[in-house]
């Protein structure tokens, strides 16, 4: 310690003060990172997709686009691409409409209302893979208790029922309630942070705005539609955003839910690059498959990014 | 244009009163300032005659007609705001027309209302502009134009002057007085400088700890003071009180001057030891100490450059009022006492 104060010229105190040096190393942990858990896999999944790899035989040797082409062909693929639109369009469209009634309401002063923020929350909270076997249970083919409930209310189980006359739905067996089922999960799950993510972007809304809207003569639908949704809408393409990101990339739900069924019925691009790639061992048609996301997300996320910026602006 | 009436206001904000038993009427085409320190609950009339609050206690009538548990957009009130609450998104010209769009008016009524309210402030350039490209002076009048473009019955204005620089402040006051007189519309204006409300207002409502002090024209609130509160919160330096007799005997600084040459006069005089001189160009101001025990601890003498006496700290010098300008409070409650000046039989 002190021989370096005696020959300040060597000392390392002064490496760390060339902005430079510091910067580059203060990046490299968040750069390391990208590059190994982003970077690499990616440029593994393009090489995979361009070759006959299996996990049996994971030896890169090119075939060109072959897979590409052999998938454009399969009927399963083409279904699950357009699951995953519809999946995710579905769902994100629920939960920012959803979402903005909840942040509305939450904006409002009410008794309970730290407690019921703090509930709204918890599914966010909960590990995804646990709470969606609770949506199992609740799906059941013969002990849902939507069912149960229709039954009750006497919607289903009797030759007259909104539902038909059956006992149960079979929300999981049937391809348009199976989908529904997925949605529903995926909504419940994604509408926490966009609740979250919606509230703070109100709560930033100076309360002098609304009050001069409300004395310019603005009645609730206007002031929603006029002023609180412009000022709101950066905020809402990034809530947007995460949603479509998360749920875009998504195979949890649709796999301990219906793994895909009934027949691709409710199969996503990430499921069936699961199933195809890891659990059929076929890592060529796998990566092919990962790699439609690329082009949809990366495409979305500058889009949106862009509007939020030009919001942001003015 | 309308009359308002707010009738025996009481506001609490959980356990906190903030204003209590407030009660106050305009006139026809006034100009009436609300004035106090910041958290005297003038603010809080204001909103709760826009109708953005809803008073505990009390009631609010415009134009004859009780509207205390309207919305505001039933009342036909315009208001601008500290901050002008502009609307960030939209420019210049929807920003003033937003208020008549909430009406339905259609497209080529606005457009006229817009030009001519535009033209009324000099901003008619700046319409196509979002409010982020304005200077303050000119979100200021984007703020007013939208204001008063549809003709309210009641124009409410919560400090629109603090945001702009010293300069632009003169100049706005006058311009928004001029403009006030030719429209003619009630203005309740509120604010916590006591220049602007000398300035501007009709009458002055001096308010403190959520009670109405007084209500007077300028003249009458600063040469009349209904209590020690307005006597001190109106006028700089405020008035001097001192202690003499059992009562507090107030006097304006500029009253308070060297008896040279005014022997002859109606005057209270009174021996003037000066601690400080402080020469601001315009005036010198002389702080000091009389025999008599001072509200604030010392004694303030604003003199007019033309009164040439040489005034050095540490000497006494034998100072005078007239006996007209001397206020007599009461020691205890602070309220005036409308008695005879001392001195006289």
């Amino acid at each position: 310690m002190e021989r370096v104060e005696r020959t300040p010229a060597f000392s390392l105190g002064y490496v760390w003060e060339r902005e430079r040096f510091l910067a580059a190393v203060m990046i490299a942990p968040a750069a390391l990172y990208t590059i190994a858990l982003v970077g690499f896999p990616f440029v593994l999944a393009i090489l995979y997709s361009l070759s006959d790899a299996t996990t049996g035989d994971p030896t890169v040797r090119f075939v060109g686009l072959r897979t590409y082409g052999f998938l454009l062909q399969d009927p399963v693929f083409l279904k699950a691409l357009q699951n995953t639109f519809v999946f995710t369009f579905a769902s994100q469209i629920l939960v920012l409409v959803l979402a903005k009634i909840l942040a509305l309401v939450l904006m409002e002063d009410f008794p309970g209302r730290r407690l019921v923020r703090f509930l709204i929350l918890l599914p966010w909270t909960a590990p995804i893979s646990l709470s969606v076997i609770g949506w199992l249970w609740i799906f059941d083919s013969v002990f849902s208790p939507l069912d149960w409930l229709a039954r009750s209310l006497g919607l289903l189980g009797r030759p007259e029922a909104l539902l038909g006359p059956e006992q149960n739905l079979y929300w999981l067996g049937r391809p348009f309630l199976a989908m529904a089922s997925v949605v529903l999960v995926q909504t419940w799950r994604i509408l926490p942070l966009a609740t979250v993510i919606l509230l703070a972007g109100l709560t930033a809304i100076p309360r002098d705005i609304l009050d001069a809207a409300q004395v310019d003569g603005a009645g609730f639908w206007r002031r929603l539609f006029q002023v609180i949704m412009p000022l709101l809408l950066p905020v809402m393409s990034i809530a947007f955003l995460f949603g479509f990101v998360f749920t875009f990339t998504d195979m949890t739900v649709v796999y301990v839910l219906t793994r895909g069924g009934p027949i691709n019925s409710t199969q996503v691009l990430a499921s069936w690059a699961f199933f195809k790639g890891i659990e059929a061992g076929d890592l060529a048609q796998g990566a092919a498959i990962a790699f439609f996301l690329f082009p949809a997300l990366a495409g979305l996320s500058a889009l949106v990014l862009l509007l939020a910026r030009r919001a942001e602006v003015s | 244009m309308a009359e308002v009436q707010v009738r025996a206001i009481t506001k609490y904000f959980g356990e906190v009163k903030v204003l209590d038993d407030v009660s106050l009427a305009t006139r026809q085409h006034e100009f009436l300032v609300l004035l106090g320190p910041s958290g005297c609950g003038k603010t809080t009339l204001l909103r709760i005659i826009a109708g953005l609050e809803r008073p505990s206690r009390g009631e609010v009538s415009i134009g004859g007609r009780d509207v205390t548990g309207l919305p505001p957009r039933a009342r036909n009130v315009a208001m601008v705001f500290q901050s002008y609450a502009l609307y960030p998104h939209m420019s210049v010209a929807e920003n003033i027309s937003f208020p008549l769009r909430t009406q339905h008016m259609n497209r080529d009524a606005i457009r006229e209302k817009v030009a001519w309210a535009s033209g009324l402030f000099g901003i008619d350039r700046l319409l196509k502009r979002k409010p982020r490209e304005l200077s303050g002076g000119e979100r200021q009048r984007v703020a007013l134009a939208r204001a008063m473009v549809r003709m309210p019955n009641l124009f409410l204005l919560d400090e629109p002057l603090s945001n702009l620089d010293a300069k632009l402040r003169a100049s706005a006051r006058e311009e928004l007085q001029t403009f006030q007189k030719r429209i003619g519309i009630t203005t309740i204006y509120v604010t916590h400088d006591q220049v602007e409300a000398m300035g501007l207002g009709n009458r002055i409502v001096v308010m403190d700890k959520g009670r109405v002090r007084q209500i007077g024209t300028p003249l009458q609130v600063y040469w009349e003071p209904a209590d020690t509160f307005v006597a001190t919160f109106v006028g700089s330096p405020p008035m001097n009180l001192v202690e003499q007799g059992g009562v507090l005997v107030g006097f304006r600084p500029e009253d308070f001057l060297p008896l040279e040459g005014r022997e002859e006069e109606d005057v209270e005089r009174f021996q003037f030891e000066v601690t400080w001189v402080e020469n601001l160009g315009a005036e010198r101001l002389v702080y000091g100490k009389t025999a008599f025990q001072s509200k604030n601890g010392r004694v303030v003498s604003k003199l007019a450059p033309n009164i040439r006496v040489a005034l050095e700290a540490g000497k006494t010098y034998t100072f005078a009022v007239p006996r007209l300008g001397i206020k007599l409070f009461d020691r205890d409650t602070g309220t005036r006492l409308r008695g005879v000046p001392i001195g006289r039989g």
